[in-house]
Parts: C-alpha cells; structure tokens; sequence
C-alpha cells in the first residue's frame, strides 16, 4: 500500500455524483458530503510526477491548514482545485461540480471559488474599486451601483474603507493583499483558496493580512489555506495537511500535528520552522 | 575629531529641503562644455561641424533660394489636382477632426490644456502666414473655433459627451471618405487619380495606421492562440510580410493583384496601395503587440480566470489595456515609420508628396529647383513625424507609463 492512503476519504465520487442535483446540494449544506472532494489526484509537469495521488475532503465551513517543503506540490494541488494547474488523473468535485474538461464547469466553479494569491496578482491599470467590482459587475452582471455599495462594504471589512481610489501601485503590501481578499470576496464565493497569501509580506504586514483571514475563518467561510504561519493554523484551522514530495504524509487536527505528529518527516519539518 | 554634524539627531517634524546647485553662466559654461580638455575639444568640434552646415544651409536658405516655385504651387503640393472648387470638402473634414480632437483632449487629457493651448497657437499662426488665400485663411480660424467649441462641450458635460465621442470617432472615417470621395447627386464625385500631395500622404497615413490597428492586435492574438489554424495563419502570414519589403508588397498590390482578378473587377490604384500598406503595417503591428502581451505576467491571466472571468473578458479587461499601454511607444515609432513609409506609393505612380514633388520639379519654368522642393516636402514630413513623437511622449506621461 502506498503512502498516500494514510489519509482516508469516506466519500467516494460516487457517493457524490451520483445523488440528484438537489439532494446533493441539500447534502453539501447539512454537511453530509464534503464541499471539495479530491480523490486519488496525479498530476505530472512533462516526467515529473508532482501530484502523487492526493485524497482530501472538505466540508462546508471548515478551515484546512496545507503545508509542507517547497516543491511538495501544496500550491499546485491548491491551484488544481479552480483549475488554474491541470490534473491528468483522479477526480475533484467542487459544490457538487465535477472539474472536467468542459469549460462551462470550470467557469462554474470559479464563479464560486475566490482566490488570493502570494503575489496579490492585483489589476495596476485599475483603481482599487475597478478591481473589486471587475468581476460582479462582468462575470455575476450585478449593476455596478450595487457592486461598488458591496465593494465599500468588503474594503471596511478588511480594514481600509479609504483606498477605494487609489491604484494598487499606492499601497502597501499588505494592504494590497487585503485588497485582493476583498476582491475575491466581492464574487460572494462558497471557498476560498489561499496561496501563500502572506509569503511576499514584510513581517509587520503579515499580522495584518492574517487578521483579516481570522476574521474570516471566524465567520463561517470554508478555506483551504496553504501557509507556514503556524499562528494561523493554531488559531483556526479545522485540519491540517501535511505535503511531502506530491503526497500528504499526514493530517490531523492542529493539536495532533503540533503535539503529537506520528510521521518522522512531519517532526522533522516542524522542528525546522518552529523555532 | 569626530564630527559632531553626523550625529545630529532631526526631530520628526524637521524637513530639510534638497541643496540646490547654483550657476553664473560661465560657471555654467565651464560645468558642462569646457570641465576637462577632452570635453573642451569635442565642444569645440561639434561647434565647429554645425557651422560649417549650418552657414552654407542658412545663406543658401535666406539669399539664394527661390521659393516662387514652392508658394505657387502649393495648392498642388496640399491637395493635388484635387478641384480647387471642392476644396471646400477637406476643410469640412479638417473642421469635423479639430471638433472631434477638442471633444477628445477635454475627456481623455483634462489635464493637458497647456499643449492644447499651444497646438491650437500654431493653428492660429498657420492663419497668418503670408502666401496663402484668404479662403484659407478664413478656414484655418474656423478650424481652431471648431477645436475649441469641441473642447468646451467636453469640458462641460466630460460624462454625458463620452458617448457621442465614440460614435464620431467610429462614423468620423465613413464621412472623410464620404466627404473626399463625394457622393451623387450631394457632392460631386472626386475621382482617386485627382488626389495628391499632402492629402494622399495623410490618408494613406491615416487609414493605414486606423486599420492596421485592430488588425494588427487581431494577429497577435491569433498568434498566441491554442487554436492551430489560428495560430498558423497568424504566424505565416506575419512572417512572409516581414520577410519582403514595403515596395515588393505596393508592385503586387499594383502589378500582380489584377493577374489573379476577373478582368471585370477593377480595383481603383489607391486603394490597392492602401490595402498594401494596411496588410504590411499590420504585420509589425502584430509583432509590437505581442511584445506587449508577453510582458504581461502570468499571474494576471491567473487572477482574472480565477475570478471566473472568461478568455475574452480577461482579454480585453485586463490584459490588453495593460500591453497597449506597455508599447505605445513602440506603436508610435512605427506609426511615424508608417508615414513617411507612404512615400513609396509614388514609386507605382501615385501623385503622393513625393510624387507631386517630381510633377512639380517637371514643369519647364521650374527646372532645377529640386533643393527648394525636397526641403520643403522634407520639412513638412519633419512636422508631422515630430509632432506625434511628442505627442506620443506626452500621451506616455499622462498615461505613466513605465511607473506601474
């Protein structure tokens, strides 16, 4: 048996799939059925195989910790879930969608899936309200009176309700990134995917950035976070995943990963940025 | 001794304002011309190399030349034989740009009003120059009334105008045409062969740089394309065009497209030139926008799918904008190229500046004025070429480009 089943998944894509549309959705909802469901996940770049069959399941509402070395494949499997990375076997079911090829359900599910990103990735031709209300406005058709009423909303919630004017050029790192937290927020979106959101941060900038993410946790938002702030992690994580060399080693609540890790290479790895 | 200077502590609120650097003239002098011997001597040199142009130039210029031969003929070099009684026509389509231009300046470059101010000057001084009729005269101060009107509903209603601009922006080539060309039974049919000079240059120019545009962009996007067709052509087609010379691509226009014609379709010459110098320039236009495309990072294009927005929206919204912007001056240096490019039309025959230069020079009481005529052309493609270098710069500046 290989390493990767370490993890078990109760769901099958099966189970999922083959419920009707309602019932699933009533499924995910109650909780039943996982909101993000990877089952035995491969990828390869050209002969490297960097996924090496990851099984995860996620239910609504929960915050789940990924971590690992650089290059364990943490971002590339993060980056599979909205498909901005393809995956060559295995299956992802994403609010009871099925990621496949078609381009309508990867539209579907990046209509629910928001996004931030380790180098904010910002709009700089845009000001920071153009870049909020971008996608409302072009992709969910709301009139842009109401997208800006929730743009401000969203800029209060992350903590700079007077930058809506500005250019990102003219802020800060960290508020950048706050930006961009509120413009992934704007598409109201079911789950939200962190990639290393704090990792180009100056360190005053990071408590910032990771508050907001806490308020959000806090807040009902289903999440998958991939990150070595081990604050965070503590603080709100559900479960934790730990990635090594394209396959999860080990999960468990934060309590068993940082009190009692059972894999040497988890030990390992924590010893090394715990310090 | 320690300096105590270094270990001056200043308050937050102390702010020192730059040293500033204060010249006398001959401190000047001595600055930046004459600080060591081997500055001195190029100074010198190049001091002296200008003379020596610039004397015989000038004298020859001022003393010697006779510029009858330009002054008499400068309705040929403008317009061509285009019928002195239609003239009227082009001075309508002046008017409707400088209308359009003001409309523009006041939405897009409200801040710019200084250079406007200055263009519309020279407008004004164009009114007062010595040797033209009064006619033109007359249409130089309505052009520059047109701009300012233009201008003034901009600036009055910047919003609600932004529409209407659009629209004369897209309608404002069908009605050149329209205007220049004539249409039965309003205005009298001008045939193509009756355009020329500066008229020709600049509509070449113009449609050349207008359509070659979206054309170009079109075949960038198409080469980058995952579609292999798409792709291919793309890739073929801009890189034949590159590969053969402006005037190889003008002789098939002119030459070879009839051999592959039914006899019975005739394409009039001015046109095929335009369709050539359209289908070249857009093949370097192609090749600067996709400069532009490729500095584009990554994580743009990531960030607007993941936002769910599509390959077209992401495109257009945010990708696009921001590679435009990126080679404006790119796109820019080949407009200006494009425009003094259309001097080769007169190589297949078309009356162009040049073309009428060469009329001009064959008419028997001026033979031999060919320094007067091709400094006089030279100077007015001088004009144009530079006024939109500058243009360019400033459009650059407003726009910042290069301090994203």
């Amino acid at each position: 048996m290989s390493e990767a089943s370490v993890v078990q998944v109760k769901t099958t894509p099966e189970d999922l799939l083959n419920l009707p549309e309602e019932k699933r959705r009533a499924a995910i909802e109650q909780k039943e059925m996982p909101i993000v469901l990877a089952h035995e996940v491969h990828k390869w770049y050209g002969n490297f195989h960097v996924l090496r069959g990851i099984n995860m399941e996620v239910f609504k509402g929960e915050v789940i910790v990924i971590f690992g070395p650089s290059g364990s494949g943490k971002s590339t499997f993060i980056r599979t879930i909205n498909r901005l990375e393809e995956y060559q076997k295995g299956k992802i079911i994403v609010d009871g969608i099925e990621l496949s090829r078609d381009v309508r359900n990867i539209e579907k599910i990046r209509m629910e899936t928001g996004m931030v990103f380790q180098q904010f990735n910002l709009f700089p031709h845009l000001t920071v309200m153009q870049n909020i209300t971008l996608a409302p406005i072009h992709v969910r058709k709301w009139p842009k009176a109401k997208a800006e009423e929730v743009a401000l909303q969203l800029l209060a919630r992350v903590g700079i309700p007077d930058q809506a004017d500005k250019y990102p050029g003219q802020l800060s790192g960290g508020q950048q990134q706050r930006v961009a937290i509120a413009r992934a927020l704007a598409m109201q979106p079911k789950i939200m995917l962190f990639d290393e959101p704090t990792s180009a941060l100056d360190p005053e900038m990071i408590k910032e950035v990771l508050d907001v993410m806490i308020e959000l946790a806090e807040s009902g938002m289903t999440m998958l976070v991939v990150t070595h702030e081990m604050g965070f992690a503590r603080a709100v994580a559900d479960r934790m995943y730990f990635f090594d060399q394209g396959q999860i080693v080990e999960s468990g609540t934060p309590e068993e990963i940082f009190t009692n890790p059972k894999e040497d290479r988890t030990k390992l790895f924590l010893s090394q940025i715990l310090h | 001794m320690m300096n105590r200077e270094v270990n001056k502590q200043y308050s937050s609120g102390e702010v020192l304002a730059p040293p500033t650097e204060r010249y006398t003239v001959l401190g000047w002098l001595k600055k930046n011309l004459f600080s060591t011997w081997y500055y001195t001597l190029l100074t010198l040199v190049t001091l002296y190399v200008l003379y020596a142009v610039l004397k015989p130039t000038l004298f020859w210029a001022l003393k010697q030349a006779e510029w009858e031969v330009v002054v008499v003929n400068l309705r040929l070099f403008m317009v061509g034989q285009y019928p002195a009684d239609q003239i009227f026509r082009i001075w309508i389509a002046l008017h409707l740009l400088a209308f359009t231009a003001g409309l523009a300046w006041a939405i897009w470059l409200p801040k710019a009003r200084r250079i406007g101010a200055f263009l519309l000057l020279i407008f004004l001084g164009l009114a007062a120059l010595p040797f033209i009729s009064g006619f033109s005269r007359i249409n130089w101060v309505i052009f520059v009334v047109a701009a300012l009107i233009g201008w003034g509903l901009g600036t009055w209603k910047p919003k609600a105008m932004r529409r209407p601009l659009m629209w004369l922006l897209l309608a404002y080539f069908p009605i050149l045409i329209l205007l220049i060309l004539g249409i039965e039974p309003i205005l009298k049919i001008v045939k193509t062969n009756l355009w020329g000079g500066l008229l020709l240059t600049m509509l070449l120019a113009v449609v050349g740089i207008t359509v070659s545009f979206p054309l170009g962009i079109l075949l960038a996007l198409g080469r980058q394309s995952k579609l292999p067709i798409v792709k291919g052509f793309s890739v073929l087609y801009i890189e034949i065009i590159r590969g053969v010379p402006l005037v190889t691509v003008l002789f098939m226009a002119q030459l070879m497209l009839p051999l592959f014609l039914p006899p019975q379709i005739k394409i009039d010459n001015v046109l095929r030139a335009m369709a050539g110098i359209i289908l070249f320039a857009a093949a370097y236009m192609a090749e600067n926008v996709r400069g532009g495309l490729q500095a584009i990072p990554k994580g743009q294009h990531e960030a607007a799918w993941a936002l769910g927005l599509s390959g077209f929206q992401t495109m257009y919204y945010i990708i696009l904008p921001q590679a435009l912007r990126n080679v404006i001056p790119v796109i820019v240096g080949q407009f200006i190229a494009l425009f003094k490019d259309t001097s080769l039309v007169a190589i297949v025959g078309l009356l162009d500046l040049l073309g009428i230069a060469s009329t001009v020079l064959a008419q028997p009481e001026f033979i031999g004025h060919q320094r007067e005529v091709y400094l006089f052309i030279a100077l007015i493609y001088w004009v144009f070429s530079y006024a939109m270098s500058y243009a360019s710069r400033r459009l650059e500046v407003a726009l910042g480009v290069g301090e994203r």
